[in-house]
C-alpha cells in the first residue's frame, strides 16, 4: 500500500490503464457533477411519485391479511427499508472496494454519504419492526439470528460514519471507513439466510427470486411499488448528499488557494 | 501486474478469508443461533431441569385447552414439531396470532413430569400473506388453519376453480 499522500487529486492525470480510465470517466468530480445535476430532479421525482403511489395503494387500498389484519399494512414501509438497508450496504461496500483498489476520490466521498442514509434506512427497518412484533408475535424485540443480525448492520453504519470523522487527515478517515465497511460484509448473507440457517421468530422471506411469492398479488403490487420508490428515492438522497460533498470539498479547495494567495 | 490489480486481489483476498473464517465459527457454534429448541430435540438432548430455555413448535390441531388459575387465563396446548410434542402450560394473556395451527415460541422450564411451564407465549406468523376473502375462500377448499399453512400463493387460483383436488400441505414447523 503507498501513502495515503499520494491519492490521486481530482484533476491529476489519469493512469494508462484500460479498467482505469473506464471507470475514471464516472468517477471525474466534474463530469459526475455535470451528469448527476441532469439526472437528479428525475430520480427525485419518480422516487416520491412511486412511493406516494404505493403507500396510498399498500396503505388504503390493499386487502388486510386474513390473520393479522390492517397491522399487516406496516409491511409497505418495513419490507422496503430492511431491502435498502442491505442493498445500502452493499453500495457502501462497493464505493468502499472502488475506495481502496482505484483509489477513486469520489467513492470516498459517495461511501461517507452513503453510510448516515443507510444508517436511516436500518433504524427505520428496526423501528417499525418492533412496532409490528409487538401486536403480532407478542414481543417488542427478540435476540434472534435475523433481528440481531440487523442490529448488527445498524452498528456496521454507525461504526462508518463515526470512523470516517474520527481522524484529522481525512484520506486516513476514508481507508479506516473502507476497511470497516469491506469487514462488514460477510453480515450481508447472515441477515439474508438468517431465517434459513437458523429458527427464528421472524419468518422466511415471501419473495424470492427463485420462488413464487408466497403473497397475494393485491398485497405484492403495492410493495413492490414502495420498494422501488424506495430505491429512487435513496439514490436520489446519495446523489444530492454525495453533489453536496463534492461541492464543499470544491469550496474548501477554493477558500484554501484564495488564503495562500492572499499571505 | 499492476499495483492496482495487486490491491484489488488483495483486498478481495481478505474478503473471502474473512468469510471462510466465519463460515467455520458459525458452523462450530451452530447452536447459539438458534432462537429455540424443538420437542424432538427435547428427548436426546434434554436442557437441566431448572434451566429456563426456549420451546418452539406448532401448536397441535385439537390439544388447546383453556381453563383459569386463581383467576386469570390460563392455557394448556401441546407443541409439535412433527415428530415428537410436549404439554405447555401457560397464565397469562396470549398474543392474538396465537391458534391452533400456528408456530409459537416458549421461554420457560421443563417441570418433573415431562410438561413444559410457560412464563411467555410468542407467535410466529409464516411467510404467507392472504387477503381475508381468499381465506375464506381456501376455507370452502378443505384447508383448516390448525392443521398448517395455507397452500403455495401460485395454487389458489387454481383451489378456487378446482375445490376437490386442492391437497392441504402437511404443517411444517418454521424456521
Amino acid at each position: 500500500m503507498t501513502s495515503v499522500n499520494t491519492a490521486p487529486s481530482p484533476t491529476a492525470p489519469l493512469p494508462d490503464s484500460v479498467t482505469g480510465r473506464n471507470l475514471h470517466r464516472f468517477a471525474n468530480p466534474g463530469r459526475f457533477l455535470r451528469l448527476s445535476g441532469r439526472v437528479l430532479p428525475y430520480v427525485a421525482t419518480i422516487g416520491v411519485a412511486l412511493t406516494a403511489l404505493g403507500m396510498i395503494w399498500g396503505l388504503t387500498l390493499s386487502p388486510a391479511d386474513w390473520q393479522q389484519g390492517d397491522a399487516v399494512r406496516i409491511m409497505y414501509v418495513h419490507v422496503p427499508a430492511a431491502w435498502l438497508a442491505s442493498s445500502g450496504y452493499a453500495m457502501l461496500a462497493a464505493a468502499s472496494l472502488a475506495s481502496l483498489v482505484w483509489r477513486h476520490p469520489l467513492a470516498d466521498l459517495a461511501a461517507a454519504e452513503i453510510a448516515p442514509v443507510g444508517a436511516a434506512f436500518t433504524a427505520l427497518c428496526l423501528a417499525t419492526g418492533s412496532l409490528w412484533g409487538k401486536p403480532m408475535w407478542g414481543a417488542w424485540w427478540v435476540w434472534d439470528a435475523r433481528m440481531t443480525s440487523v442490529l448488527v448492520l445498524f452498528f456496521l453504519y454507525c461504526g462508518h460514519i463515526a470512523l470516517v470523522r474520527a481522524f484529522d487527515d481525512p484520506q486516513r478517515g476514508y481507508r479506516a471507513g473502507a476497511i470497516l465497511a469491506l469487514v462488514g460484509v460477510v453480515n450481508l448473507p447472515i441477515i439474508k439466510y438468517s431465517v434459513n440457517w437458523w429458527n427464528t421468530l421472524h419468518q422466511p422471506a415471501s419473495i424470492t427470486l427463485t420462488g413464487a411469492p408466497s403473497m397475494a398479488p393485491a398485497m405484492l403490487w403495492p410493495l413492490l411499488l414502495c420498494a422501488l420508490g424506495g430505491m429512487f428515492g435513496f439514490a436520489a438522497i446519495v446523489t444530492a448528499r454525495t453533489r453536496a460533498a463534492v461541492m464543499e470539498r470544491r469550496i474548501r479547495a477554493l477558500t484554501l488557494a484564495q488564503v495562500r494567495a492572499e499571505a | 501486474m499492476t499495483r492496482k490489480n495487486r490491491r484489488l486481489i488483495l483486498v478481495l483476498g481478505c474478503v473471502i478469508g474473512l468469510g471462510s473464517a466465519t463460515v467455520l465459527v458459525f458452523q462450530a457454534f451452530r447452536a447459539t443461533g438458534e432462537l429455540f429448541i424443538v420437542p424432538s430435540k427435547i428427548a436426546t438432548n434434554a436442557p437441566k431441569a431448572d434451566r429456563n430455555f426456549r420451546l418452539g413448535g406448532m401448536v397441535e390441531s385439537g390439544s388447546l385447552q383453556r381453563f383459569q388459575d386463581a383467576n386469570r387465563p390460563a392455557v394448556r396446548f401441546r407443541v409439535s414439531d412433527g415428530v415428537a410434542s410436549v404439554s405447555v402450560e401457560y397464565v397469562g394473556i396470549l398474543p392474538d396470532l396465537f391458534r391452533e395451527g400456528q408456530g409459537v415460541v416458549t421461554l420457560g422450564k421443563m417441570r418433573a413430569d415431562g410438561s413444559f411451564a410457560a412464563q411467555e407465549v410468542l407467535a410466529k406468523h409464516d411467510e404467507n400473506y392472504m387477503p381475508g376473502d381468499m381465506a375464506d375462500e381456501l376455507k370452502k377448499t378443505g384447508w383448516k388453519p390448525e392443521q398448517g399453512a395455507p397452500p403455495a400463493a401460485a395454487l389458489w387460483n387454481a383451489a378456487k376453480a378446482n375445490t376437490s383436488s386442492l391437497q392441504t400441505p402437511p404443517g411444517k414447523v418454521g424456521g
